[in-house]
């Protein structure tokens, strides 16, 4: 019988443990947690800071899912190296698991650059896991000015969750717009007008150069005062343990499209991975929800000598703000097409008869369809592009591409 | 499994299943009382162009991009039917930035709504194609192609 070995417990291990099972009942499969607890939705996290999400609906899947699908769950323990040629992990309390499939799930971790004079910051934190919300929901018991480095999405999602328990949140970033990573200036402008609207501060193009107990010095000059730090700088794959191995890493833990590292019998899913973006053509970690899902299932299934392949990855968000929704896609590259209506924005990026990416704030209604464009290569020849923009329906497809959406099983 | 499939060229564009379906889900006994005066919540509804109409509801896709991309883990397949569970969802659009479809939208309290065949409510069979005039809208088992 095939032992499998996942180490790393969150969205892209829940799918690879699916993708095994679906073709190997049987073989034992051990997955090392370093978190203490089965794998929840970490995006609710923020969404659990402002009372949205009960901690009992945040799991990832059904409380009996680990039974059910026969996996054995070592909860606080951490895997420390793999040994490649004898097949095994060697995990923190010295145990070696033999392993025949590996699957490297770990995710990423806060990135954390060495700020002078941070060890005298007394409350600070980063914001990935459940523990993270927990200990910041505990600080923001009584009200405080908050800190924030990094306008990126966890920066700005974290915002968000504290905005209603605290006195002020300030948020300063290098960069001189929010959200720099997915939005152009246009949309960080918009956004940025909404979350100021909403109490946010923000200190742009600017950034601690110094921490001394509950002050910051800034680049730029200035002093701020704050009670609650919390760094949202970045975040980097946890690619380390395939790196020591001897495996192939970029940022994160390159891939193909069946999602096996360079190693044999090693693979690897979600945000420690790198595999190729469709709408660019080159490897990019993409670390977002789905892509750890579609990554751990094909992983499994390949690991259990399934045959699957994962071939359309792009870059997609869709994320809110006090109510304004934002959703990103694909590249910015090419020719732009603008459509500014009355509830918000869209602008479409399109390249060699191609959809390559779109921003759309405000304007969001069934845009499922633009990303399919993206991801199935459609050539905009066939489509009326020009309805299409205005509002995305399948009215602009022909009778016959209808046919097979609405017709047929997909 | 059965499926819901539209035939284009029988629909009238008249929204009658649109309003079956507000109906059905709506839980009440009487349809004036449901949805007179009040702006309706589907979970199809009809798209077109020039002459063309036609309904749009979820697919229940085989392989279901949604369940895989909600980051609430709030929608499942069971049996083949791809239901949400409401209580879970945070209203973030994922499942809308994936689906190809354009078949999920937001409900009246801003929790994410999408067809789950009226088989958890009081119809038991789907609504839509029940009150269809045309025939535009079936509920029909189809073989999946190869
Ligand atoms: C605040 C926040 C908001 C987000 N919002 C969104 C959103 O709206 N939409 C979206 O698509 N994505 C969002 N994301 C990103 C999304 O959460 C990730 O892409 C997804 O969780 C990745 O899943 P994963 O399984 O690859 O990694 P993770 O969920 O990070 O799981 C990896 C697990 O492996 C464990 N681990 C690491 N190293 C080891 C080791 N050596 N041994 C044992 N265990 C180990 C870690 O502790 C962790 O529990 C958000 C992330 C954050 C932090
Ligand atoms: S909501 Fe969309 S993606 Fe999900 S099953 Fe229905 S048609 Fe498919
Ligand atoms: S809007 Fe709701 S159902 Fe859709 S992905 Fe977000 S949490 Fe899930």
């Amino acid at each position: 019988m095939k032992r499998y070995v996942i180490i790393g417990n969150g969205v892209a291990a829940a799918g690879c443990i699916e993708g095994v099972r679906s073709v190997d009942p049987e073989g034992p499969i051990t997955v090392v947690s370093a978190e203490p607890r089965p794998a929840y939705c970490r995006p609710l996290i923020s969404y659990y800071l402002e009372g949205k999400a009960a901690p009992e609906k945040m799991n990832y899947r059904p409380d009996d899912f680990y039974d059910r699908t026969g996996c054995r769950v070592l909860y606080g323990k951490k895997a420390v190296s793999i040994n490649p040629a004898a097949k095994t992990v060697t995990l923190d309390d010295g145990e070696a698991l033999p392993y025949d499939a590996l699957c490297m799930a770990a995710g990423s971790a806060p990135f954390v650059p060495p700020f002078e004079g941070l060890d005298t910051v007394p409350e600070k934190y980063t914001f990935m896991t459940m523990d993270d919300a927990l200990a910041l929901e505990q600080a923001t018991e009584t009200p405080k000015d908050v800190l924030i480095v990094g306008a990126g999405l966890i920066g700005l999602k974290c915002a968000e969750g504290l905005s209603g328990r605290v006195k002020s949140i300030t948020v300063c970033d290098l960069a001189d717009r929010v959200l720099s990573s997915i939005l152009d200036e246009d949309g960080a402008k918009t956004v940025q007008t909404h979350l100021e609207q909403h109490g946010l501060r923000f200190l742009l193009g600017d950034t601690v150069v110094r921490f001394d107990g509950r002050t910051a010095h800034m680049k730029n000059g200035g002093t701020l005062s704050f009670d609650v730090l919390v760094l949202a700088v970045g975040v980097k794959p946890n690619a380390a343990l395939v790196k020591d191995a001897g495996g192939e890493v970029g940022r994160g833990i390159a891939v193909n499209e069946r999602m096996e590292t360079s190693l044999p019998d090693v693979y690897a899913a979600g945000d420690c991975a790198e595999g190729e973006d469709l709408s660019c053509g080159r490897r990019r970690v993409l670390a977002i929800m789905p892509n750890a899902c579609l990554q751990g299932r094909t992983a499994g299934v390949n690991m259990a000598g399934g045959n699957a392949s994962f071939q359309n990855a792009i870059p997609m968000n869709a994320i809110g703000f006090f109510g304004l929704h934002v959703m990103t896609a694909g590249s910015y590259t090419g020719e732009v097409f603008a459509e500014i209506t009355e509830t918000g924005s869209k602008k479409f990026f399109t390249q060699d008869g191609l959809l390559k990416g779109f921003i759309l704030i405000g304007e969001t209604q069934r845009a499922g369809l633009y990303t399919a464009l993206i991801r199935n290569r459609t050539p905009l020849a066939d489509i009326d592009f020009a309805l299409l923009r205005q509002t995305a329906t399948s009215a602009a497809f022909s009778a016959s591409a209808r046919a097979d959406m609405f017709g047929k099983v997909v | 499994m059965k499926r819901i499939y539209v035939k284009e060229e029988w629909c009238l564009g008249c929204h009658l299943c649109e309003y079956n379906c507000a109906f059905a889900n709506s839980g009440q006994k009487d349809m004036a009382t449901a949805l007179k005066g009040k702006p309706i919540y589907p979970r199809i509804h009809i798209e077109g162009k020039d002459a063309v109409t036609y309904a749009v509801s979820c697919r229940h896709c085989a392989d279901p991009l949604c369940v895989k991309s909600c980051i609430a883990g709030a929608i499942a397949r069971t049996d083949g039917v791809v239901t949400i569970d409401r209580s879970r969802c945070v209203g973030c659009l994922t499942c809308v930035l994936v689906c190809p479809y354009g078949a999920l939208a937001p409900g009246e309290d801003g929790a994410m709504q999408k067809c789950e065949l009226c088989l958890q409510n009081a119809c038991g069979a789907p609504a839509c194609v029940a009150g269809c005039p045309n025939g535009a809208i079936v509920f029909e088992e189809r073989e999946a192609e190869a």
